[in-house]
C-alpha cells in the first residue's frame, strides 16, 4: 500500500467530511426556492454547527457515560462509513474493510448508540424516538437487502469497488431490474435519513418527529457532532446510490490525474440529486408513523421485482 | 494423543467435582468459592484440549462401561471438537460466574445444584464424544433429567414446578423422535454404532424419513417451530447461570446432533431436505424476534432471541443442504462455515446476556422490564458486559454476532446460482426474512439493554450493587470472547475448515486463495470483504482524532441540568417508555401474529385498569387439542380402573386367557 492510495483516502475522507452540511444546505435552500421561500443560503448548515461547538454543553443530570460518549461514536462510524463508500475513488485502502452489507451494519451501529443515548436521560421522548428509529429500521433493512441484491447479481459482488468498476464499464441501456432498484433505494433513502415523508427534519412535533426525537437531550458540540453525523450520513447514502446507479466518474485510487474530473462529476451529482431530494420532499407530506410499514412496504416489493426481472431476464435485465 | 485422554477425562473430572461437593460439608460460601472454579477449570481444560484436536485425524475408543455386549463408544473428531470447544468455553465463564452466584442467591441446596450442574456439564460432554446409539441416548436423557432439576431448582414457586413439566414433557417427545430416528438409521445393520450406520445405504424414503425424525427431535431440544413452547418457560425459570448454559450449549448439543446425523451418519443430502429447514429456519428465526420483541420479562425476552438465533443457524443449516445436494460444495463450506459460527457466537453472548440477567436479578430482585431502569449508573461493571452482549447479539460490527450473520447473507447471496429455477428465486427472496429477524434483533436488544440498564430506575430499589471479583471474571470471561472472535473471525475459520472438509468435501481454504487474517472474505475478495480489525481502527482512530480536536478547538466545559420537561413540571420515571410501550409499534404493526388479548378500561371508569396480555397462537393451534386428546384417552382408560383388587386379578386371567388363545 503506498502513499499515493493513503493520500487519496484521506482527500476523500476529508472532502466528504467538509462537504457534507453543504449537501445538506443545498437540499434546504432548493427546498425553500421551490417553497416560494428565500431560504437561508447554502453555508447555514456551517454556522450552525460553528455555533454549536462555541456554546457550553448542558448534560441531564442522570446522564451516564453513555450519553456522552455517543455523539463521538456516531461521527466516528459515519466518517468511517464515508471514508468506505467510493465517492472520489475506488480501491481506497478502507474500502476492502467493507462491503454494502458491512456499511449496513456500520450504519446500525450508529443508530444503535443514538438509540440507545436518547434512552439514557429517560425522558418520553427519547425512549418514543428510540421505538420509532429503531422500528424504521428494522422494517427498513430487508428491504435494502433486497435492493442490494440486483447490482449483486449483475456484478457477482456487494463490494462497492467491483459493483462501481462492473456497472461503469458496461454498455449504456437501460436495465430494468436496476431501475426498480433504484426506486425502492431512493424510497428507503428517504426513511433512514429521516426525510420527507417518512420522518420531518425542520419539526419540533411530538406526534411526528423520530430523529429529532432522539437528539433531544443533546446540546452544544455533542449536537454538533450529531447533526455533523446526520449530514455524513446523508451523504454515505448518496454515496451507495452513486455507486449502485450512477457508477461513472469514480477515479481509481492512486490516480490523481482523474481526480479533478471525479470531483467535479461527484459535485454534479450531488447537485441533481440533492435537488431532486428536494423536489421530493416539496410534493409528498409526512405520513402517520403507521402509514411507513407500507411505504416500506412498497419499497421492498420493486426491490423484490428488480432482483426477479434480472433473475427472468438475465443479462438484458 | 494426550489431548483426546483429557478431553474423555474432563466429563469423568466434572462428575468426580459434583460427588465431592456433594460429599463435602462446607459452608455454601466455601462450596460455591471452591467447587465452581474447579469446574471451570476442567472447562477450560476442555477447550484448549479440543482446540488442539480440532484438526486431527478421529480418534475413538471403546469404553469397558455399559451393557454387556453393547459397550460404549466413544469417538473425537472436528466436530465433536469444535461443540466441545465451545461448551469448555462457555462453561469456564459460567463457572467462574456461579461462584459469585450461588454464594448468595438462597434458593436450593448447594451441594445438589453443585452435583447437577456438573453431571449437567459432564453429560453434554458425553452426547458430543458419543459414537454409539445407546451412549448418546443414555448422556441425551441424564442431560434432560439434569438440566430438569437445575429449571426447577426454585421449586416452591408453582410456575417453575409447571415449566419443568413441560419442558420434560416435551424433551422426552424429542428424544423418543431421536430413538426412532436411530433405529432408521441402522435399518438392517442391528447395530447401534455409528460406524454402523455410516457403513448403511438408505432407500431415499427410509432416508428422509430419519432426517424428519431427526429434525424434529432436535428440534424440540433446540426450539424450532412448533416444539418451542417449553423453551421461553423453562429458560426464565432456571437460576441465570443455568439459563446461560441452557441457551448457550445445551440448545447447540441439538445442532450437533442434526449435524451427526445429516452428515455424517446419512450419506445422502436431498434439496427438499434443504428447503424444509430453510424455511422452518426463517419461521423459526421470525417468530422469535417478533415475540422476543412484544416480551415484558427481561429472562422471556432472551429466551425467545435464543429461538430466533437457533431459527437462523437452521436456516443456515438448510442452505448448506439444498448447496451440498446441488454439489456446490464450496458454498456449502460457505453456508456451513456461518452456521457453525453463528453457533460459537450465539453460545457466547446468549450466556453472557443471562449472566447479567442473573446480576440485576441478584442487585434487585426483579426481572419484569416493567420495574428496572437506570442500572448503568449502579453497576458498571454489568452495564457494560451487557452493552457488549447486547450489541453482539443485536449482530453489529465489529462484533461477534456480526461476522457470523455477514457469512450468512454471503451464503445467501450465492443463493440465486442455485440450478432449480424455483430456488433461484425463492430463496433469495426468503432471504429477506432473515434480513427481518436480524433487524428486529436490533430493536429487542435496544430494548431490553435500555429499559434495563438506562433512563430513570422505574421503581425504587433499596439496595442494588454491582457483581462480586468471580461474577465479573466470568462477565469478562465471555465478553472477552465476544471481543475477539469478532475481530478475529478468520481464526474461527480456520477451526471451522477441517469441519467442512470432512463433512461437506470442500474448505473455506482452499477457495480463498489469498487468506489474510486481516479480512474476511466470501470466497473471493473483490466479491466481498469485511474487516473487523480495520473497522475498530477507523471508528477508534476517528473518534480519538474527534475528540482531541473539539477539546482542542474548544472547550470542554459541561454543566449539569435538568432535563428538558416541556415546561410541565419535573419528570418522573413513569413517563418513559414501559416494556410495552418500547415494544407498541411492533404489536400494532405484526398484530396477527399474536394473540394479543386487552383489557382497556372505559372513559367512565373512576380506577382505569390497562392490561394486555400476548400469548403463543400454537399454543391454541396445537398443545391444547393435544392436551384434551390425552384427557379424552386417560378418561377412558381410567373407566377401567375401579381400585378393586378382585377387578384387577379379573383382567390379568382375562388377559391370559386371550393370549393362550393367540398363541394357539
Amino acid at each position: 500500500m503506498n502513499l499515493g492510495y493513503l493520500a487519496s483516502q484521506l482527500f476523500q475522507t476529508l472532502l466528504a467530511v467538509l462537504l457534507a452540511p453543504l449537501v445538506l444546505g443545498w437540499v434546504n435552500q432548493c427546498r425553500a426556492w421551490l417553497q416560494n421561500r428565500s431560504g437561508p443560503g447554502l453555508v447555514q448548515p456551517y454556522r450552525v454547527i460553528a455555533k454549536l461547538f462555541r456554546k457550553d454543553a448542558v448534560v441531564a443530570h442522570n446522564a451516564s457515560w453513555l450519553f456522552r460518549f455517543t455523539p463521538y461514536a456516531v461521527f466516528g462510524c459515519m466518517v468511517l462509513a464515508v471514508s468506505i463508500v467510493p465517492l472520489l475513488a475506488t480501491d481506497l485502502p478502507f474500502s476492502p474493510a467493507a462491503d454494502v452489507i458491512a456499511l449496513v451494519g456500520l450504519l446500525a451501529l450508529a443508530r444503535v448508540w443514538m438509540a440507545l443515548a436518547a434512552m439514557d436521560v429517560g425522558t418520553a421522548f427519547g425512549s418514543l424516538g428510540a421505538r420509532r428509529e429503531m422500528f424504521v429500521a428494522s422494517l427498513a433493512e430487508p428491504a435494502l437487502l433486497m435492493v442490494f441484491f440486483t447490482p449483486a447479481l449483475i456484478s457477482q459482488s456487494t463490494a462497492l469497488t467491483t459493483i462501481v468498476e462492473t456497472l461503469a464499464h458496461r454498455e449504456l441501456t437501460l436495465y430494468p431490474s436496476l431501475a426498480f432498484a433504484a426506486v425502492a433505494f431512493v424510497m428507503l433513502l428517504l426513511a433512514e435519513n429521516a426525510r420527507i415523508p417518512v420522518d420531518n427534519p425542520a419539526t419540533h412535533l411530538e406526534l411526528t418527529m423520530i430523529h429529532e426525537a432522539l437528539i433531544l437531550e443533546y446540546s452544544a458540540r455533542h449536537l454538533a457532532l450529531l447533526e455533523w453525523a446526520h449530514a455524513l450520513k446523508l451523504m454515505t447514502y448518496a454515496g451507495i446510490g452513486i455507486a449502485l446507479f450512477l457508477p461513472w466518474g469514480i477515479a481509481a485510487a492512486g490516480q490523481w490525474g482523474a481526480m479533478p474530473l471525479a470531483v467535479v462529476v461527484l459535485l454534479a451529482k450531488l447537485l441533481v440529486g440533492g435537488a431532486a431530494l428536494a423536489v421530493l420532499e416539496t410534493i409528498s407530506a409526512k405520513m402517520r408513523i403507521f402509514r411507513v410499514p407500507e411505504f416500506l412496504g412498497m419499497a421492498f416489493l420493486l426491490a423484490v421485482l428488480g432482483m426477479l426481472t434480472r433473475l427472468l431476464l438475465g443479462s438484458a435485465g | 494423543m494426550f489431548s483426546f485422554d483429557l478431553v474423555l477425562a474432563v466429563p469423568l473430572f466434572w462428575i468426580a467435582v459434583g460427588l465431592l461437593g456433594l460429599a463435602s460439608r462446607a459452608s455454601r460460601r466455601e462450596h460455591a468459592r471452591f467447587f465452581f472454579p474447579l469446574g471451570a477449570l476442567g472447562g477450560l481444560a476442555l477447550a484448549a484440549a479440543a482446540c488442539t484436536t480440532l484438526g486431527a485425524e478421529p480418534r475413538s475408543l471403546i469404553l469397558p462401561l455399559g451393557l454387556p455386549d453393547l459397550p460404549f463408544h466413544v469417538r473425537l473428531d472436528s466436530l465433536s471438537a469444535f461443540f466441545l470447544m465451545l461448551l469448555g468455553a462457555v462453561s469456564t465463564g459460567v463457572s467462574l460466574y456461579c461462584a459469585g452466584y450461588f454464594e448468595k442467591s438462597g434458593d436450593g441446596d448447594i451441594r445438589l445444584i453443585g452435583l447437577q450442574y456438573h453431571v449437567f456439564l459432564a453429560s453434554m460432554a458425553l452426547v458430543l464424544l458419543a459414537d454409539d446409539a445407546y451412549l448418546f441416548m443414555v448422556a441425551w436423557e441424564t442431560m434432560a433429567v439434569a438440566s430438569y432439576f437445575l429449571v426447577t431448582t426454585d421449586h416452591r414457586v408453582e410456575q417453575i414446578r409447571s415449566a419443568g413439566l413441560l419442558y420434560l414433557i416435551v424433551a422426552h417427545v424429542g428424544a423418543l423422535s431421536i430413538l426412532l430416528c436411530f433405529g432408521t438409521l441402522q435399518l438392517g445393520q442391528w447395530s447401534y454404532a455409528f460406524d454402523a450406520m455410516r457403513g448403511n445405504t438408505l432407500s431415499l424414503p427410509w432416508a428422509s424419513i430419519a432426517f424428519a425424525l431427526a429434525l424434529f427431535g432436535f428440534g424440540a431440544k433446540a426450539g424450532f417451530l412448533p416444539v418451542h413452547v417449553w423453551l421461553p418457560e423453562a429458560h426464565p425459570a432456571a437460576p441465570s447461570p443455568v439459563s446461560g448454559l441452557l441457551s448457550g450449549v445445551m440448545l447447540k448439543t441439538a445442532v450437533y446432533g442434526l449435524l451427526r446425523v445429516s452428515f455424517d451418519l446419512l450419506h445422502m443430502r436431498v434439496s427438499w431436505w434443504g428447503v424444509a429447514a430453510l424455511t422452518l429456519g426463517l419461521a423459526t428465526a421470525l417468530f422469535g424476534a417478533l415475540f422476543a420483541a412484544v416480551q415484558t420479562d427481561m429472562k422471556r425476552l432472551l429466551a425467545y432471541s435464543s429461538i430466533e438465533n437457533l431459527g437462523v443457524i437452521l436456516a443456515g443449516f438448510g442452505l448448506t443442504i439444498l448447496f451440498h445436494s446441488y454439489d456446490m460444495n464450496v458454498l456449502a463450506a460457505l453456508a456451513l462455515a456461518a452456521t457453525l459460527y453463528h453457533c460459537l457466537n450465539h453460545a457466547l453472548f446468549k450466556s453472557l446476556l443471562f449472566l447479567v440477567t442473573g446480576s440485576v436479578m441478584h442487585a434487585t430482585s426483579q426481572r419484569s422490564l416493567g420495574k428496572l431502569g437506570g442500572l448503568i449508573r449502579r453497576m458498571p461493571w454489568v452495564a457494560a458486559a451487557g452493552l457488549i452482549g447486547a450489541l453482539a447479539s443485536a449482530g453489529l460490527p465489529p462484533l461477534n454476532g456480526f461476522a457470523s450473520e455477514w457469512m450468512l447473507f454471503q451464503a445467501f447471496l450465492f443463493s440465486p446460482s442455485l440450478p432449480s429455477s424455483y430456488l433461484s428465486m425463492l430463496v433469495p427472496v426468503a432471504t429477506a426474512a432473515l434480513a427481518l429477524a436480524v433487524a428486529m434483533a436490533g430493536y429487542v436488544m435496544v430494548k431490553f439493554y435500555g429499559v434495563v440498564f438506562l433512563g430513570l430506575p422505574r421503581e425504587e430499589v433499596a439496595h442494588s450493587h454491582d457483581a462480586d471479583h468471580w461474577e465479573r471474571a466470568g462477565l469478562i470471561w465471555l465478553a472477552g470472547w465476544c471481543v475477539a472472535l469478532g475481530l478475529l473471525p478468520v481464526l474461527v475459520l480456520a477451526a471451522v475448515d477441517p469441519i467442512a472438509r470432512t463433512l461437506v468435501g470442500a474448505t473455506l481454504h482452499d477457495a480463498t486463495q489469498e487468506s489474510n487474517w486481516l479480512f474476511l472474505t466470501a470466497l473471493q475478495p473483490e466479491r466481498a470483504s469485511y474487516s473487523a480489525p480495520l473497522f475498530l481502527l477507523g471508528i477508534v482512530l476517528t473518534v480519538l482524532a474527534t475528540f482531541l480536536l473539539v477539546r482542542r478547538l474548544y472547550h470542554g466545559r459541561v454543566r449539569r441540568s435538568a432535563p428538558w420537561d416541556c415546561g410541565f413540571g419535573p419528570l418522573e420515571p413513569r413517563m418513559q417508555d414501559s416494556a410495552e410501550g418500547f415494544s407498541q409499534p411492533v404489536k400494532q404493526i405484526f398484530e396477527s401474529f399474536f394473540k394479543v388479548e386487552r383489557l382497556q378500561p372505559s372513559p367512565f371508569d373512576a380506577q382505569p385498569l390497562y392490561r394486555s396480555r400476548i400469548e403463543d397462537r400454537f399454543w391454541y393451534w396445537i398443545y391444547v387439542p393435544v392436551t384434551r386428546v390425552a384427557e379424552l384417552l386417560s378418561s377412558l382408560v381410567a373407566v377401567l380402573h375401579h381400585g378393586r383388587i378382585h377387578l384387577y386379578l379379573i383382567y390379568s386371567f382375562a388377559t391370559l386367557l386371550v393370549l393362550l388363545l393367540l398363541i394357539q
